[in-house]
């Protein structure tokens, strides 16, 4: 498969710099540097009508090459803009990147250009979102959309790309593959059309794929096979995997690690099962209180108190305190670092050894 | 307070909603001019249930298999191809006038989205007074805004934003307003389709203890349609499976999630992602290959059959009825229903 890799002279002369030398930064605040792909600090506004909301305030977040991280929040956390700025595929304007870096392979993509850009997207890092309907155009035969992507960056002949596409289709299990390439989007099954995507988004070998939503819109019968599919492409293609979701059952069954957002901060980090067995931050410990389990008939759920901030006028200290349970004065005046906890771990609560060793639940 | 001599008593656990054999079928046709019908798509097609007082009945199945067709059909929204039900022993699809006014005040419904339900242009007090001007004969004897305001509080709002818009409050509290809406008329019955999908876990929550809190205030019934297996473990006291129009099992909470017997279930709940990473690799799932086959042309015999991996002759030739079987006596609609081996943990 990798042997279809683009062998345009740009492209080339980019993955070598890239793999030979990570360089190592001068102001990396992270010593270890040399992570595939890194996000320092980024902050993102969007200026609308009403004013100024704060949507990305320091994210920080890395993958390694072959890991699956996971990132999980709730609706309006963050979650697709980061992903968005990371793709470079933000509308900017509304959207304005304040500050931060965005490294893959050691480079700051927010500091090239947009040619360079594009010749990330999809070749490096590919991204696959919610709906697939949308995300297709609903005017071309599937086959004509995934081959036109091969030939025009891959720079197939026809034949080659027509060969390539049923590949791909064939390679995301769907039945019959040779036999749908002049299908419509719409002639496809939710999970046959999330197949499409997938294959799209596999058609140049991307190092990186990001799954934003990826099964949100199905059945869970066909949620499960469409997170088989992809848990074994990722595993065959020896790729790395953000995917981002709001389903804590998700994130248990395929993630390596996890980062929970809130309010355009990742609160906690960890790798999965120590954040299930121990939430460090008070929200993400709310959350995996507040879900129904399929696998016992619970009493009365406990909640969350409240609403999630409105971006335009967060909270003051840490963002999570008027919803908190643990909450002390020093929360409303003063904004919590990100504490690390070791083996990796880190929580932004000024209390969250406190809250992880509470094992009250 | 006194009954009228005419109204029976009101015990727990009667069935206060029979449904037998509802069959709704909507038409396929061709040509413009003339048109002329060419199929059906079988939305519900022999549905049979009955819904107890004081009881929550969830009904699940995946998206397309008639669980809003069957709430509105309950609704008298649509009417049945065939098929009957009563509620408190009147007859649903028979009832027209004074009757059918008084049905309908009696079952209410929630619907999914708190963002498209909700008239933007009504004041929240509008909006939950609304079905006074309907039915003025069960408007309050005293002020309106006053019961509007008892309403608010009912459901855990601020009876102070009675003059706010829908947009000035968020998905949840959208959704608390949707529900004093629909209780309003002091209905018994509460037909709720999807009523927290749309909502971020920590907010569901909170709209699933209101629910489960105005059932034991009020005693109210509800038909709980959603298709996370999860929350409605947690909510239901009974459970209905449907799959492409019918339902193929039916029992308790604990019936359906530790001992079913119809391999549709079994792989619904085996597919369903548990929140717990230890369980990662010993969750011994079943997984079904395919998709749904389309409700206008459903197999032949077992509709499940061809998805189902213990599918054998007989199934493609005979219709399983959803009866009490060997393995277990719960009605269910497979002809080897039998318990899964190993059963799950808890
Ligand atoms: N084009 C835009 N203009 C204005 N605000 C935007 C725009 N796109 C996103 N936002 C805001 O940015 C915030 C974060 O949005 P984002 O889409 O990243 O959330 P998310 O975590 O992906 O949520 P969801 O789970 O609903 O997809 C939200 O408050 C959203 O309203
Ligand atoms: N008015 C209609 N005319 C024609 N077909 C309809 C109509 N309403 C529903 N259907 C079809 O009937 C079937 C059942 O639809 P229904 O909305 O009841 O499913 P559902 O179980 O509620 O699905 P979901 O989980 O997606 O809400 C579907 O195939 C649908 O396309
Ligand atoms: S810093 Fe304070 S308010 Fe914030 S999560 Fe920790 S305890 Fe709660
Ligand atoms: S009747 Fe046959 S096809 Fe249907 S569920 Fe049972 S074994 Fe499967
Ligand atoms: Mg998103
Ligand atoms: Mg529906």
């Amino acid at each position: 498969m990798r042997g279809n890799r683009p062998t345009r002279g740009s492209e080339r002369k980019a993955d070598t710099v890239s793999q030979s030398a990570v360089q190592p930064t001068p102001a990396s605040p992270t010593p270890e540097g040399g992570h595939l792909l890194e996000v320092r600090d980024l902050h993102v506004e969007f200026r609308t009508g009403e004013g100024v909301a704060k949507v990305i305030n320091g994210v920080s977040y890395h993958l390694d090459a072959g890991e699956t991280l996971a990132v999980l929040g709730e609706s309006g956390s963050g979650k697709s803009v980061t992903a968005q700025a990371i793709m470079g595929i933000l509308d900017t304007p509304p959207a304005m990147i304040r500050s931060g870096q965005i490294r893959y392979q050691g480079r700051d993509l927010l500091t090239q250009s947009e040619e360079q850009r594009r010749q990330v997207r999809g070749t490096e890092i590919a991204m696959i979102f919610q709906d697939a309907l949308s995300a297709l155009n609903p005017t071309f035969p599937v086959g004509w959309q995934i081959g036109e992507t091969l030939r025009q960056r891959a720079g197939m002949s026809r034949g080659d790309a027509r060969r390539r596409a049923i590949e791909l289709m064939e390679l995301v299990k769907i039945p019959a593959a040779a036999s749908r390439l002049g299908d419509y989007p719409h002639q496809f099954s939710g999970g046959m059309r999330q197949r499409v995507m997938i294959a799209m988004a596999l058609a140049l070998n991307p190092k990186v794929l990001i799954a934003d939503e990826p099964t949100t819109a199905l059945d869970v019968t066909v949620q499960a096979q469409i997170m088989d599919l992809l848990a074994d492409l990722r595993r065959d293609l020896r790729m790395a995997m953000i995917l981002i979701t709001h389903d804590l059952g998700v994130v248990a069954g395929v993630a390596d690690r996890i980062a929970v957002m809130y309010a355009g901060r990742i609160v906690e980090h960890a790798d999965v099962r120590s954040l299930y067995r121990s939430p460090a931050h008070p929200y993400t410990k709310g959350l995996l209180e507040s879900i129904p389990r399929l696998d016992f008939h619970g009493q009365q759920l406990s909640t969350i108190r409240g609403l999630p901030p409105n971006l335009m006028r967060i909270p003051s200290g840490c963002p999570f305190h008027p919803r908190c349970p643990y909450v002390q004065q020093v929360c409303v005046d003063v904004v919590p670092h990100d504490l690390v906890l070791g083996d990796g771990r880190t929580s932004a609560c000024h209390f969250a050894q406190e809250v992880r060793d509470d094992r009250a639940r | 307070m006194t009954a009228p001599a005419s109204q029976p008593k009101k015990v727990r656990g009667e069935p206060i909603l029979a449904v037998e054999n509802l069959v709704k079928h909507f038409p396929i046709t061709r040509g413009v001019v003339f048109q002329r019908q060419i199929g059906a798509v079988r939305a519900v097609d022999g549905v049979s249930f009955d819904l107890r007082r004081g009881e929550t009945l969830g009904i699940v199945g995946e998206s397309g298999c008639g669980k809003s067709t069957l709430a509105r059909l309950l609704m008298r929204l649509e009417m049945p191809t065939s098929g009957a039900a009563t509620l408190e022993g009147r007859d649903l699809f028979a009832a027209r006038g004074g009757e059918l006014r008084r049905l309908r005040r009696n079952m209410q419904m929630v619907l999914q989205d708190p963002y498209t339900s909700l008239n933007p242009r009504m004041t929240v007090g509008d909006i939950i007074g609304e079905p006074f001007e309907i039915h003025p004969e069960a408007a309050p004897k005293g002020s309106r805004q006053r019961r509007v305001q008892e309403l608010l509080d009912m459901v855990g709002l601020s009876p102070e934003h009675i003059n706010r818009y829908p947009h000035q409050f968020s998905g949840g509290q959208r959704q608390r307003i949707g529900i004093a809406r629909a209780l309003a008329l002091r209905p018994e019955v509460l037909v709720c389709d999807e009523p927290v999908s749309a909502l971020d876990v920590s907010i569901q929550a909170q709209v699933i203890n209101l629910l489960e809190q105005l059932q034991d205030e009020l005693g109210l019934s509800y038909i709980f349609i959603a298709h996370d297996l999860s929350v409605v473990r947690h909510i239901c006291d009974r459970v209905a499976v449907m799959y492409l129009g019918r339902i193929v099992e039916l029992g308790t909470e604990e019936e359906i999630y530790q001992r079913a017997t119809h391999p549709y279930t079994q792989a619904l709940l085996s597919a369903v992602p548990v929140p717990d990473p230890e369980q990662r690799d010993n969750q011994n799932m079943i997984r079904l290959i395919g998709d749904v086959p389309s409700p206008a042309n459903p197999p032949s015999g077992c509709r499940f059959r061809t998805r189902c991996w213990k599918a054998q002759d007989v199934c493609a030739t005979q219709d399983p009825d959803t009866v009490p079987r060997a393995a277990d006596p719960h009605p269910s609609a497979c002809h080897f229903a039998e318990l899964r081996e190993p059963t799950s943990p808890s």
